[in-house]
């Protein structure tokens, strides 16, 4: 079994290729497995069940039968206010109930509105001049002006032509779209804490179930603790990185199918291409700087129970942090928003923020630098607490431990 | 590789084997817990392809010695060489580490478990998975190769977890309490494969608060016992602290021979003719002492001179009181 063929060198693995090892393993370990099958599945049933209400709604609106206004003029009055409703609602310039032309021998009014024929809200009758509109009171208060309206339009003649304009659509006004961009930076935001949030307690999990398995001594003693650590982040920010392309893809099929469930979003400062690249890097790093702090209280705990306890303090800090970088929204530029972006836990929030606003390049390369350094710091602090704390073992003798005016006295 | 530490040491190197180079060598290692002190000064010398025993009771510092020797864990104090390196962890490819606490991912397959602790030290996951395959079925597991490890049984799955120590071919083996929760079949096992390690030139390590492996195993040990060392050399060292003793038959009561017994001979008369004798061994051996017997016509009916075992030598090493816990962990574990 052994004594052949043994290596020559008996280094440790590098860094990164003991990561890889960790990062591997655990990659596949959780992809396959139910748990992270549920884990996607959980985000898209409210998506699904949305999705589906939507687009019931919409098959519901459309098959009810929309009332209609009956038209009981002359054949040719009927035929002109017909062409001015058309002409108005040409281009989608107004949005008025359609005419339904009824000859003036039908019957009487009453007659008309309690006909199964159409779904008939109100009549029109008399002329063009002396019009008379009969119907329920609230369907007279909603068309009134309508039909006011289509009876101007009417009475100008057949012949008249509206003549044509050059139409040049604007998105909005510079207030309009600085408001709607906050919209697009609020919202951005919030998916990425929800996203980071659901993502980094499957990284405390996983090091709880690692610490179950009894494993972890074993990864301690052949490779780094930086690199258990690192691989076990990397794994799940690629976990991460599959649930959202999941997640996205199911968006993208439902906008397809009920596209209008989705609200639209104001196009960012930075432009949609570079502020959805943003957006992942972001996320990404948001995600290492959150998984990194959730390892380092899974090295300070044993049980699950110790795991709840201390993760809890930092879910609600997490949650305080996301609200500053909320309020920094609206004042990117002002000392509570530059804090926002210089604080580490909420710096990707911020940027995020700043990229829907404002399309400046340098504070996003600085901060993600910034980021990456405190992920460092954090990932060495829990491995140097996990080594410093979690590998004890066997009864210890105690020995009183002396007070610091002991230890003074000694001194002098 | 060294032979010693690189400093020499203030108050000299007492237990270190001259003639053999060094798989392990610590001198004064210290770790303190939140102020409770878990391993107090202990040194330890294992010759490179020895079977080398840590003997000692739970709670005495043996799984945190072992962690500072890997460099799992830094000591408060203390220096130690691995493989003649100061830093462990650069010779981690060279080692394999059993520890105390049975650990596996439960949904992978046992070779692949095998594969995975091998690429830990550097195998490629490839040459892993074939030396996996191969190690099974050589131990007898071949019907598990495919099988995840929450479908073995307890045994099973610590055999899945030894091989995976030794599946990278590493010069120095360490393992800690290995033959606890396996049954005397696989203790036999496991103890026949120690002893092929060693023939082929692998050191190994052990923890263990059974006498009889440390005993039947191992050419080196050391006690450990409340953090502390009291002992470390070779099994026969240990046991030479405690004199032989004697048992004599003799036909005559007196007569000169009677000098070369120690004064605090027991005597016993059996019968009119039976004298019985018990005593130490004297230092000087048996030789002079049968000379002397012989020349004054003792009539010796029988003789016997009884060799103290690592048992008694851990006794009078360690305490009473360390042997007694030692006893405890032992009858714990098989009543378990």
């Amino acid at each position: 079994m052994s004594g052949t063929g043994r290596g020559a060198s008996g280094e440790r693995l590098p860094l990164w290729r003991a990561a890889w090892v960790v990062a591997r393993r655990d990659f596949v370990a959780i992809l396959f497995s139910r748990a992270f099958f549920f884990f996607l599945l959980g985000p898209l049933f409210p998506l699904v069940v949305g999705g589906l209400a939507g687009g019931i709604g919409t098959q519901v609106r459309q098959s009810v039968d929309q009332p209609v206004l009956a038209s009981s003029l002359s054949p040719e009055e009927n035929a002109r206010i017909t062409a001015a409703r058309r002409n108005l609602t040409e281009n989608g310039r107004l949005d008025l109930p359609e005419v339904v032309s009824v000859e003036a021998e039908a019957g009487d009014t009453a007659a008309i509105l309690r006909s199964d024929e159409r779904n008939y809200g109100a009549v029109l009758s008399g002329s063009l001049d002396e019009p008379v509109l009969a119907g329920s009171p609230d369907k007279l208060e909603r068309w009134e002006g309508a039909v006011a309206v289509m009876l101007a339009e009417a009475r100008q003649s057949a012949q008249t032509e509206f003549s044509s304009i050059d139409l040049q659509p604007t998105t909005s006004t510079t207030a309009d779209r600085n408001r709607d961009q906050l919209v697009t930076a609020q919202a951005s935001q919030l998916l990425l804490f929800l996203l980071s949030m659901l993502l980094a307690g499957m990284v405390l999990s996983n090091l709880v179930e690692e610490k179950a398995n009894k494993i972890i001594e074993i990864l301690a003693a052949a490779i780094p603790m930086d690199a258990v650590f690192l691989g076990k982040l990397f794994a799940m920010l690629g976990i991460s990185l599959v649930g959202i392309t999941v997640w996205a893809s199911a968006i993208g099929v439902l906008f397809l199918a009920a596209g209008n469930i989705i609200p639209p979003l104001t196009v960012p400062a930075t432009g949609w291409p570079a502020f959805i690249a943003l957006g992942i890097i972001y996320f990404m790093m948001n995600y290492l700087l959150l998984g990194s702090v959730f390892l380092a209280i899974g090295s300070l705990a044993n049980t699950v129970r110790e795991v709840q306890t201390l993760s809890m303090p930092v879910t609600m800090s997490q949650v305080l942090i996301f609200f500053l970088a909320s309020l920094a929204v609206t004042q990117i530029d002002q000392p509570i928003g530059i804090a926002a972006m210089i604080f580490p836990l909420s710096s990707p929030y911020a940027l995020l923020a700043l990229a829907a606003q404002d399309d400046v390049v340098w504070p996003h390369l600085l901060g993600l630098a910034w980021q990456a350094l405190f992920v460092v710091l954090f990932i060495r602090l829990g491995a140097a607490l996990f080594r410093k704390r979690v590998m004890k073992s066997g009864r210890q003798a105690k020995v009183p431990r002396k007070r610091f005016w002991q230890r003074g006295s000694r001194a002098a | 590789m060294s032979e010693t530490l690189s400093e020499p040491l203030e108050r000299g190197n007492p237990r270190a084997v001259p003639d053999r180079r060094l798989a392990i060598e610590a001198r004064g290692l210290v770790k303190r817990f939140d102020g409770a002190v878990a391993v107090d000064g202990v040194d330890i010398s294992v010759p490179e392809g020895s079977i080398f025993g840590i003997l000692g009771p739970n709670g005495a510092g043996k799984t945190t010695t072992l962690r500072m020797l890997l460099g799992i864990i830094d000591p408060d104090a203390g220096e130690r060489h691995l493989l003649g390196n100061p830093k462990p962890y650069e010779v981690a490819r060279a080692v394999g580490y059993l520890p105390e606490e049975r650990g596996l991912y439960s949904s992978m397959k046992a070779y692949e478990a095998i594969a995975f602790m091998g690429a830990l030290r550097g195998l490629p996951l490839g040459e892993g998975r074939k030396r996996g395959r191969l190690m099974l079925e050589e131990h007898g597991l071949g019907h598990a190769v495919e099988k995840q490890i929450r479908q073995l049984s307890k045994g099973m799955a610590q055999t899945v977890q030894l091989l995976g120590t030794l599946v990278h071919r590493p010069r120095l083996v360490v393992l800690d309490e290995p033959f606890s929760g396996l049954d005397a079949i696989n203790q036999g096992k496991l103890e026949r494969l120690i002893r092929r390690l060693a023939d082929e030139g692998t050191t190994v390590i052990f923890s263990t608060h059974v006498i009889a492996h440390a005993e039947r195993l191992c050419e080196q040990i050391a006690i450990i016992a409340g953090g502390k060392v009291p002992f470390a050399g070779g099994v026969d060292e240990a046991r030479d602290r405690i004199p032989a003793q004697v048992r004599l038959e003799t036909r005559r009561g007196d007569g000169s021979w009677r000098a070369a017994l120690p004064p605090d001979t027991e005597h016993d008369v059996k019968n009119a003719e039976t004298h019985l004798w018990s005593f130490d061994l004297p230092e000087t051996g048996p030789e002079p002492l049968l000379r002397e017997l012989i020349e004054g016509q003792a009539g010796i009916l029988s003789l016997s001179i009884e060799r103290a075992g690592l048992h008694d030598a851990f006794v009078e090493i360690a305490g009473e009181a360390a042997a007694r816990a030692l006893e405890a962990d032992t009858q714990a574990e098989l009543a378990a």
